[in-house]
């Protein structure tokens, strides 16, 4: 059977609040565990986090001349902060992922399909 | 039996396995719509003239499958697609009536998880139970279009992001089940409020619910939650006759018990007694249970009070409380009772204020009562409900809730 790739997507603001008690160690260590059973189980792709926000531009050379923007594309709350891509089976083996995923960044996360070629 | 007749009884009976038989043969849940949806046209022209076929879910089965395999044909770019269909095609057919695991696939694959819950029922009515989308959209008084558009969206979805057409795993299945459920009994609950509502033909949604959940409890014998639901289904349903009379919303303890339907009393009863034989509750269960006791010649109100407990337990809520002070007012007084409504937060919910109009009027508090009856028509009830409340606030009397 064919895989998809999934993206695994870790939402925050600039400040990352984790639950109450949950020290940043905790959460490396618990990710960097995910990651090696990725990895062990054949499904990790890629993964990494992202700089905050603030450190984007945004450039659109769809006119004569690129215009370049400080700042992310969309003013929001939160912002895409960091995330994995994965290969599984279907949508129920991603979820299982992302539960995993969820509990190891001690924060939800997005599942999402990328397209197939 | 008339063709039109025969068509009728097949696609309630085999839509859902049909269907899903092209889905796993074909990964493709537009073409096994479709397919399926051109083989009921076909049937609908020629049956009339030819005669039913001796097998009308095997005649409609094999018609799908080669409407499925023109359209791939049609379409080139999906040539590599069509051979492997035409060689799945060559192996014989599982014989229809036996194997009912596509349709199970199917239940589940319409209630995935990651499906909010009205798209998982309007995919289930749809997909599994043979309804058109016109009859889902005025069975939600929704527009035909945005009914469309959900199923659409719903559809692309299973596709886009990989839902599997498959049944879950066992440590999966009670979680995943009970999404099923929900959808299930938000279906039953559309039909059932919409009983007596004059506003036009709407389609029974509340019956084909009752149908899906019989079907899914064939299929998982073992599921105490899914009896559960039908029992409960069964119990409530049992009552419409005598719940809405000329028009008019008659309280459960005004209720003319020769109206019941006894059959559906009598099935629902004995799944219950049966479900706490087994005494693996759940919500459905203990729901259907409270529901069986309303309808004892005296309601063991002591009894409720304690079910009402056990599903606070399981599932708690304060629409849960609030039924459960109703019970407790008839074995503890209504002061009690009272002070337990009045502690919940549900301002916003009509039932509250009704209940409240109840309590205060049982206590002679008769301007409290009228307030509480004022604020609940301030809210939005059902026209039947609206009518209800707007006798009771002319005669001065306060039914309880029904």
């Amino acid at each position: 059977m064919s895989t998809t790739q999934y993206l695994l997507g870790v939402h925050h603001g600039d400040e990352i609040s984790w639950p109450e008690g949950v020290t940043v160690d905790q959460v490396m260590a618990d990710v960097d565990a995910f990651n090696v059973k990725l990895r062990e189980q054949g499904r990790w792709v890629f993964a990494g986090g992202l700089q905050p926000a603030s450190s984007a531009t945004v450039i659109d050379a769809t006119g004569a001349e690129p215009v370049v923007t400080d700042g992310p594309y969309v003013e929001s709350k939160e912002y895409l902060g960091g995330f994995w891509v994965i290969e599984a089976d279907d949508l129920d083996e991603a979820m299982r992922w992302g539960t995993e995923a969820s509990a190891a960044c001690h924060g939800p996360v997005e599942v999402r399909p990328f397209q197939s070629e | 039996m008339s063709a039109g007749e025969a068509l009728a009884r097949v696609v309630r009976e085999e839509h859902g396995r049909i269907v899903g038989a092209l889905v796993r043969r074909y990964g493709d849940v537009d073409l096994a719509e479709d397919a399926v949806a051109e083989a009921l046209e076909v049937a609908w022209q020629k049956w009339p003239v030819d005669g039913v076929p001796p097998n009308p879910g095997a005649w409609l089965t094999t018609t799908a499958h080669r409407r499925a395999l023109d359209r791939l044909r049609r379409e080139s770019t999906r040539t590599g697609r069509e051979r492997e269909a035409t060689a799945m095609l060559d192996t014989p057919a599982e014989p229809l009536g036996v194997v009912d695991d596509d349709r199970l696939r199917l239940f589940f694959m319409c209630c995935h998880p990651s499906l909010a819950l009205e798209a998982r029922v309007a995919l289930t009515l749809r997909l599994v139970a043979g309804l058109s989308v016109a009859e889902i959209a005025a069975g939600f008084l929704t527009e035909e279009r945005a009914m469309a558009q959900r199923i659409t969206r719903a559809k692309r979805k299973i596709r886009d992001a990989r839902i599997p057409f498959r049944v879950p795993e066992r440590e999966d299945l009670p979680a995943r089940l009970a999404g099923v459920l929900a959808a299930l009994y938000l279906a039953f609950n559309e039909g059932y409020l919409s009983v007596g509502d004059e506003s036009g033909s709407r389609p029974d949604l509340a019956d084909e619910a009752i149908r899906l959940t019989r079907q899914l409890v064939a299929m998982l014998p073992a599921e105490p939650e899914a009896q559960g639901l039908l029992a409960l289904m069964l119990l409530t349903r049992a009552r419409d006759g005598a719940r809405v009379v000329d028009g008019r919303l008659v309280p459960l303890d005004e209720q003319d018990r020769a109206r019941w339907d006894p059959v559906r009393l009598a099935e629902g009863r004995l799944l219950v007694r049966a479900l706490l034989a087994i005494g693996h509750p759940g919500p459905y269960q203990v729901q259907a249970a409270i529901s069986a006791a309303h309808t004892d010649e005296e309601v063991p109100w002591a009894e409720v009070v304690a079910l009402y407990d056990l599903l606070l337990t399981l599932a708690p809520s304060p629409v849960v409380r609030l039924n459960r002070a109703l019970a407790l007012a008839h074995t503890q007084g209504p002061e009690a009772a009272l002070e337990l409504v009045d502690d919940l937060d549900l301002a916003s919910y009509h039932p509250w204020h009704v209940a409240r109009a109840h309590l205060l009027h049982l206590l002679g508090r008769d301007a409290e009562s009228r307030a509480a009856l004022e604020a609940a028509l301030a809210l939005d009830p059902t026209p039947l409900e609206r009518a209800h409340l707007e006798r009771l606030r002319a005669t001065g009397g306060t039914g309880p809730p029904s």
